[in-house]
């Protein structure tokens, strides 16, 4: 008998994935020179368990390749090896490969054989010479990628070689455009990436794929600026290309391909509309030096950094120095952007704790539902009561079935947060940086489909805090701060919210720079002046950057608008903070659609307003001592040394209140946005946890007012927005 | 049936549809049937904020915030006690941002009827535009005149206004 084996590749799959991310995690710990034995094993059985999976499904490549993995492992775990920086970014880079690998075979797709015969061999390098991680010339020569126009293959990274190897040899895209052709709307993009383009986590030959995936794309490549090989920094970015769309695509589309490079590169976007124009004469042939023999060897492992960013760099090997060459986009993948984005998983764990609560609410409806039955069967008017007993047990047990199925949509934020220690290792890395990651909050719950959307923009916001914000360590150092940087990912519930902080304690924003670039873009007047958050605004606007062309990094502009546009999708806000000199802070703020919060019911006349118990201070009864007035209007509250602004809720909600004496009612001392404000109301309730519905959905935005939710008798009753509150009010009292 | 329906529908212009009638005050007036999403007994709402008067407040069905409108307020109308025979009637109405669903509160429904375009005659132009253009004309049923409602100008406009507000706001405010 056959088994169907198929029907386990899924599970294996998301095993490994999540093996894979607990590989990763333990290599990010890994001590050098000290390895903990635990995170050796920790790491030895996740090679070891993808391999025998993969084996049995017959995943040969994975297995082979998880099979030296394993080898090298298992001298780690003897004592055999130490534990070097170099070998762990081996290490790192074969979990990369892993993934790839797995998701190449999971899509059903080839697998990029040649990073990982590359990759293979560095590893086997490694075993051979314990601990001695070099990459012999001999290795390149080996794999035969190596154009024979370099004579020196030894010369070249190797991760470089899978590009040129791939990626340009593939001369068969005819260079003339067929009639039929031209008649259709064409696109010209000059694309010219900065260097550092490659060090923002952006990946040229991802958006030149995707490119070709909105129509028939013709690259011709500009290799101009490469320099002499022994000047050559694998991290930078040298190459520029022209790029020929034809097909029915919008400028939108193609300006949302290159939206996270926006302030890596210039980008020239002209529409050559149906007639027939030709490409640029060839440039004039750049002068090359050929690589001396002399050049520095760079070792695979040593040297290059994720493979991801290695095989996007301009190679070096791109072979002899001619005219542009076509490029076809479409080539194999040869690289994974190096941050790879949380897929949509059409499924998610949830802890057996949830099921659990799950299972105990359906034990319940099904007594309660046996009771009614049994009710049902002889009925007669005594038993109303009953009837009405078990109806509102039946409506509990529904509510409360309903909350758990909600909660277990729920998954904790560290499920975006996991990716940034490696990301922020490999760029601090790259930067020369020394940065410390802190992780706060990873245990705040939202919804699945909001975690999903706000990867993106996070890794935007800690890669420019990397970049831009975190000085140099000598820059620290003699401006008094210790050498590390620290950057801090914080997350928590606040005010019927969920707020994500990324903050660092770098160099914060400059706002003189930002405020003359927007001068000279002419967004501000000459003499206007320009309150500090007014000008941190400037940031946000589509296509700002103070980035200057070539040589300077660029300024905090780098796709900021997206990341406003993708939070603005979620319903939610970014606001910016920055101190020169001390850091700035970045905050996403989105609303709970799906979100369950801890309230506090207060009552206002007849209405019922859930007040987040997490703003709340303090409840209390007031003596009519405790209360000043102000210029005969605004009421002032005297709490623990502090005045506080009183808002009577009834008055911004338009209600009739039970008494408009503040002694008969009771203040709520609620914060938000650091303000403290007192709420007047008639009376409280109780506490209890509320499944927030959207207002929105059906209606619209309520100043004040977070959302909405089903109280216990099926009506409705609206969560306060604490911030928004404290906004209402104050614009009432200037008013 | 409603597959009919929705095919006579949408070729707009000529053939029936059906509609829902409903009583208000002395007048009938009557909603393309395919919008309705249920009628509902009258159980008191949950008031908003800063909402237009005839904006009643929310009610939830079942687990979802639908807003409620009283078309008598709408229209002006003498304003009644809402009692146990007070009827909501659901609607789904399109807005540029997507389908919506409120609720509006009639005197009573009647019936439905199936009405010929051709015979929709359009509502006389009575001085402003505004007062006539969420009608989308008139119908004579059984000796009755019927007054068909386009809810997305009549209601749309109101769900609009609140949730476009603060986008606008907001996008001065990016603009700055």
């Amino acid at each position: 008998m056959t088994v169907d084996l198929t029907q386990f590749h899924e599970a294996f799959f998301e095993e490994s994935f999540e093996a894979l991310d607990s590989m990763e995690t333990a290599l990010l710990k890994l001590d050098i020179g000290s390895p903990d034995t635990e995170l050796i094993n920790t790491i030895f059985r996740v090679a070891h368990s993808i391999k025998g999976g993969s084996a049995t499904f017959g995943f040969s490549e994975i297995a082979s390749f998880t099979h030296s993995l394993e080898t090298l492992l298992d001298e780690l775990r003897s004592g055999g090896m130490a534990v070097t920086v170099a070998l762990s970014d081996v290490l790192l880079k074969s979990v990369d490969v892993l993934r790839a690998m797995l998701r190449a075979v999971q899509a059903k797709q080839p697998i990029d054989s040649q990073r990982v015969s590359d990759l293979q061999f560095d590893l086997e390098v490694a075993i051979a010479k314990k601990g001695e991680v070099a990459a012999a010339p001999a290795g390149v020569a080996e794999n035969g990628a190596v154009p024979p126009a370099v004579p020196d293959g030894g010369a070249v990274s190797r991760g470089a070689c899978g590009f040129a190897d791939g990626s340009q040899g593939d001369p068969d895209i005819p260079s003339e455009r067929s009639p039929r052709e031209s008649a259709r709307p064409r696109w010209r993009l000059h694309f010219h990436p900065y260097r550092e383009l490659l060090a923002r986590g952006n990946d040229p030959l991802r958006m030149l794929r995707e490119l070709a995936a909105l129509g028939e794309l013709e690259v011709r490549v500009d290799a101009q600026m490469l320099p002499p090989l022994a000047d050559v920094n694998p991290q930078d970015c040298y190459l520029a290309w022209t790029l020929e769309l034809a097909g029915e695509v919008t400028e939108e589309a193609i300006r949302q391909v290159f939206e996270w490079a926006e302030g890596d590169c210039d980008l020239k976007i002209e529409r050559l509309g149906g007639e027939e124009e030709a490409f640029p004469a060839p440039r004039t042939e750049p002068t090359l030096p050929t690589p001396a023999a002399s050049a520095p060897v760079p070792t695979g492992a040593a040297t290059t950094s994720t493979p991801g960013q290695a095989a996007a760099h301009p190679a070096p090997s791109s072979g002899p120095p001619a005219a542009p060459v076509p490029v076809r986009a479409d080539a194999p993948a040869k690289s994974e952007a190096s941050v790879s984005v949380l897929g949509d998983s059409g499924s998610i764990r949830v802890s057996v704790e949830k099921i659990d609560e799950l299972m105990n609410t359906v034990g319940e409806l099904v007594i309660t539902q046996a009771m009614l039955s049994q009710l049902g069967s002889h009925f007669d008017g005594a038993d109303a009561e009953k009837l009405r007993a078990g109806l509102a047990q039946l409506e509990r047990n529904m509510r409360e079935l309903q909350e758990s199925v909600m909660r277990v949509r729920m998954l904790p934020i560290s499920f975006v947060f996991s990716r940034f220690p490696r990301m922020v290792r490999d760029l601090a890395q790259r930067l020369g940086k020394q940065i410390e990651l802190k992780l706060t909050g990873e245990q705040t719950e939202l919804d699945k489909t909001v975690l999903e959307k706000i990867g993106d923009p996070l890794v935007h916001l800690v890669r420019n805090c990397i970049d831009h914000g975190i000085e140099p360590p000598d820059a620290r150092t003699s401006a008094g701060k210790s050498a590390e940087g620290t950057v801090h990912l914080d997350a928590c519930h606040r005010g019927g919210n969920i707020a994500v902080e990324v903050s660092d304690d770098g160099g914060g924003l400059d706002k003189e720079r930002i405020l003359a670039k927007a001068r000279a873009r002419g967004l501000v007047g000459p003499n206007d002046t320009l309150t500090d958050a007014e000008i941190y605004e400037l940031i946000f606007v589509p296509g700002f950057s103070t980035a200057d062309k070539t040589t300077d990094l660029s300024g905090r502009g780098v796709g900021m608008d997206v990341v406003r546009r993708n939070v603005k999708e979620l319903g939610g806000k970014v606001e910016v903070s920055s101190e020169p000199g001390r850091g700035s802070r970045f905050t996403i703020t989105l609303p709970l659609t799906l979100a369950i919060v801890d309230g506090q019911s207060v009552a206002v006349g007849t209405e019922t307003y859930i007040v987040p118990l997490i703003s709340i201070v303090e409840s209390m009864q007031l003596k009519a001592s405790a209360v000043t007035r102000l210029s005969g209007r605004s009421e002032v509250l005297s709490f623990r040394g502090d005045y506080l602004p009183i808002v009577r809720l009834h008055e911004i909600f338009g209600v009739e209140p039970r008494s408009r004496a503040l002694h008969e009612g009771l203040v709520v001392v609620a914060e938000g946005e650091g303000r403290r404000v007192g709420l007047f109301v008639d009376d409280l309730l109780g506490q209890q946890q509320v499944v927030i519905k959207s207002l929105e959905a059906n209606y619209g935005h309520i100043e004040g007012v977070s959302g909405a939710t089903i109280l216990g008798d099926g009506s409705v009753a609206l969560i306060l927005d604490v911030p928004g509150l404290i906004r209402a009010a104050s614009m009432r009292a200037a008013a | 049936m409603s597959t009919n329906a929705v095919e006579r529908h949408q070729g707009s212009g000529t053939g029936a549809h059906q509609v829902l009638t409903f009583v208000l005050g002395n007048e009938t007036y009557g909603v393309d049937i395919l919008r309705v999403q249920e009628i509902r007994g009258w159980s008191a709402v949950t008031k908003i904020p800063h909402a237009p008067a005839h904006v009643l407040g929310v009610l939830n069905l079942r687990g979802s915030i639908v807003p409620i409108v009283d078309l008598r307020m709408r229209f002006a109308l003498e304003r009644v006690e809402y009692t146990a025979v007070t009827v909501i009637i659901v609607m789904s109405v399109k807005t540029p941002a997507g389908s919506r669903d409120f609720g509006v509160v009639v005197d009573g429904v009647s019936d439905v009827v199936d009405v010929n375009s051709a015979e929709v005659k359009p509502a006389p132009e009575l001085g402003s535009r505004s007062a006539t253009d969420h009608i989308r004309g008139l119908v004579s049923v059984a000796e009755r005149m019927v007054v068909l409602l386009d809810i997305d100008r009549l209601i749309g406009r109101d769900l609009a206004l609140s949730a476009g507000a603060d986008g606008e706001e907001e996008l001065a405010a990016s603009a700055a």
